[in-house]
């Protein structure tokens, strides 16, 4: 039985890697690698930039902004301060002479009530947000409103890179946002995205008339609302060379805190919006990709707890062998490849992970990242991911049954 | 773009399919390569004891003949070893290990009997012993056993452990255990014509050892051919 389920998972893990694959090759003549045409027109458009003791990085942010390479007139900086208790203002306040930034300060509610506020104050055609962790390529919005020119995109998602890299973990991310790259452009071809993140998502303003604001959703609303779009029927589409730079957890901790909070999200809101899954009406989304993320998050829960069992045996094993023997070394041998593990569930693993680095070297074609050439941060992610994401997944998994609400920060 | 492409998840499922044809048809061509190596391990062994056999019945009527070195060679660790990965990997029952279990476990009581008559035309003593255990998960002292032996083994190099799964159909084994009147207990050894029930640890079973006349010596023992 228990061979039975590994076999079984490992077979879906596979299939949703040479799914992707597939579809990425049969729809990779419609990419361009960069997109540098100008849009025929240039829609109004308003970025909300949310923030809460921002002090450090919202200076760079706003920075950025004002050099996107987007008419000026055309352009408005929304800087929503969501009841900071740092410097975040006075930083804001040194750009309020500029007439594309405007500041509104407010109580503390979330970042979801900021974003709304800024919502309620535009008229323009086109809104979206930049978390004030999150810096923006000078071309990015205008590559992003090239994809609005089809009149059924109702949102367009950007290329999120990993700002500056140093620790290995942010490394580990590095390789890591680089495969979302990939999945998201993928995903994009599936019409299957169903998170618009909070670093550079633009909507048409028509959307949120129609569907209403954002609302609280276990602090994860960029997830609740892409699955809210999804719900209605609403395209979002992705711009894979509109990159975007966010600043990602330097430690474990942090990391494993960030993830705990985004996984029991997905729980909880996938949860809500149940009605998405296994309807026919929803396409591909309803009858493989959110099945499928939900199985690849559970699997991740039961190889955890097989590992956990064979590491408890061995050292079982080992201790009695001490207690027996006492320590002793053997003497040492040479290696020998008749002791390799080459059984069936080993190789597949194998070619699991080499389909992994063939995601992350698509995605770092796809964001032009010099060329596809294997790097360390992807062996950094898959060493650490391997033992990081289980610990998240399964204490997400244990708070959304217990209802146990997971923290912003 | 929304709606399902029943063509592409089947394509994709006969390509996935092909991957796990490939994986499970690699991992079986390795696992047979490692059957043959033990076979030709087991082959080379057995030609080495007709070899010494012969040897020996062509010329114990006149002389001694000592191959306490050249019998059963440093290849039955090696073998040993990789007979109990194969267990491991493919499973106790699986009939190509039963096979290879069975050859072995004959080897070992040919080399066994060869020693003996060897000690015995020769008037020198080579400590054995006889080891009887089953790895079904039922004799949890089985493997405190086998922990011992192979630290003994590798502490003494001369010493002969003979080691003998209990479960297998063997009627050699059967009869060896009758010769020895063992009961049906395990695990079992014997230690120069004693037998041992149970767990003994391993002071005790060194004690044992060293109590034999020589014993120590023969982890200086080289091979040599009296004429």
């Amino acid at each position: 039985m228990d061979s039975i389920i590994t076999y079984f998972l490992l077979f879906t893990s596979l299939y949703t890697e040479v799914f992707l694959l597939v579809t990425f090759f049969e729809l990779r003549s419609s990419i361009t690698l960069v997109d540098n045409q100008d849009p025929r027109e240039y829609p109004s458009v308003t970025i909300i930039v949310p923030c809460f003791n921002e002090e450090k990085t919202i200076g760079g942010t706003i920075m950025s902004l004002l050099e996107l390479n987007y008419p000026k007139d055309k352009l408005s900086i929304f800087i929503v301060d969501d009841g900071s208790t740092d410097a975040t203002v006075a930083v804001a306040q040194k750009f309020q002479n500029n007439q594309n930034v405007k500041i509104f300060r407010k109580e503390n509610g979330g970042k979801h009530t900021a974003f709304n506020l800024g919502l309620m104050n535009t008229t323009s055609d086109l809104v979206g947000c930049l978390d004030a962790d999150s810096f923006v390529d000078p071309n990015a919005l205008r590559r992003i409103v090239l994809r609005f020119e089809n009149a059924e995109v109702m949102a367009v998602t950007p290329a999120m890179k990993v700002h500056e890299p140093k620790t290995i973990i942010q490394l580990m991310q590095k390789a890591e946002y680089t495969m979302a790259i990939f999945n998201r452009k993928v995903l994009s071809f599936l019409g299957s995205l169903y998170i618009t993140p909070g670093p550079f998502s633009i909507f048409r303003k028509s959307v949120f008339d129609k569907l209403g604001l954002y609302r609280k959703a276990y602090n994860t609303e960029d997830l609740e609302f892409g699955l809210r779009m999804q719900t209605h029927g609403l395209i979002i589409e992705n711009a894979h060379d509109a990159y975007v730079y966010t600043a990602t957890p330097r430690t474990v901790r942090a990391l494993l805190k960030q993830r705990i909070r985004w996984s029991y999200g997905f729980f909880k809101n996938a949860f809500d919006h149940r009605a998405l899954f296994f309807n026919r009406k929803y396409g591909n989304l309803s009858s493989f990709v959110l099945p499928i993320a939900i199985l690849s998050l559970t699997s991740v829960v039961y190889f955890v707890i097989r590992f956990l069992l064979q590491t408890f045996s061995a050292s079982y094993n080992a201790i009695v062998k001490i207690l027996t023997v006492g320590i002793h070394f053997g003497a040492p041998g040479f290696p020998d490849w008749f002791f390799l593990n080459t059984g069936f569930a080993t190789i597949l693993g194998i070619t699991s992970v080499m389909f992994v680095f063939a995601l992350i070297l698509l995605g770092k074609w796809l964001s032009s990242e010099g060329g596809p050439r294997i790097s360390r941060d992807m062996f950094y992610f898959v060493a650490l991911y391997a033992i990081l994401a289980p610990l998240w997944i399964t204490k997400a998994a244990y708070d959304a049954v217990l209802s146990h609400e997971t923290p912003w920060r | 773009m929304r709606a399902l492409d029943f063509k592409k998840y089947a394509l994709v499922f006969v390509i996935t399919a092909a991957i796990f044809g490939t994986a499970l048809y690699i991992s079986n061509l390795l696992s047979n390569r490692r059957i043959a190596e033990i076979q030709a391990i087991e082959d080379k062994i057995s030609i080495d004891i007709l070899s010494s056999e012969t040897q020996y019945a062509l010329l114990s009527e006149s002389s001694c003949v000592n191959l306490a070195g050249s019998v059963l060679s440093q290849e039955i660790n090696s073998l040993a070893e990789r007979l109990s990965y194969m267990e491991n990997s493919l499973g106790v029952d699986n009939p190509e290990v039963v096979r290879l279990k069975r050859y072995y476990s004959l080897l070992q009581i040919k080399d066994y009997l060869l020693m003996k008559k060897v000690n015995s035309q020769c008037g020198i003593k080579s400590v054995t012993m006889l080891y009887f255990y089953s790895n079904r998960g039922d004799c949890e002292d089985c493997t405190k056993i086998g922990y011992i032996l192979t630290y003994l083994r590798e502490k003494y190099p001369k010493l002969r452990v003979y080691a003998f799964d209990a479960n297998l159909d063997l009627s050699a084994i059967k009869t060896l255990r009758a010769l020895y009147s063992v009961k049906d207990v395990l695990p079992v050894i014997t230690i120069d014509q004693k037998v041992f029930y149970g767990f003994q640890d391993k002071e005790t079973i060194e004690k044992e050892l060293l109590k034999i006349k020589g014993f120590d010596k023969t982890t200086a023992t080289t091979t040599q051919v009296n004429e």
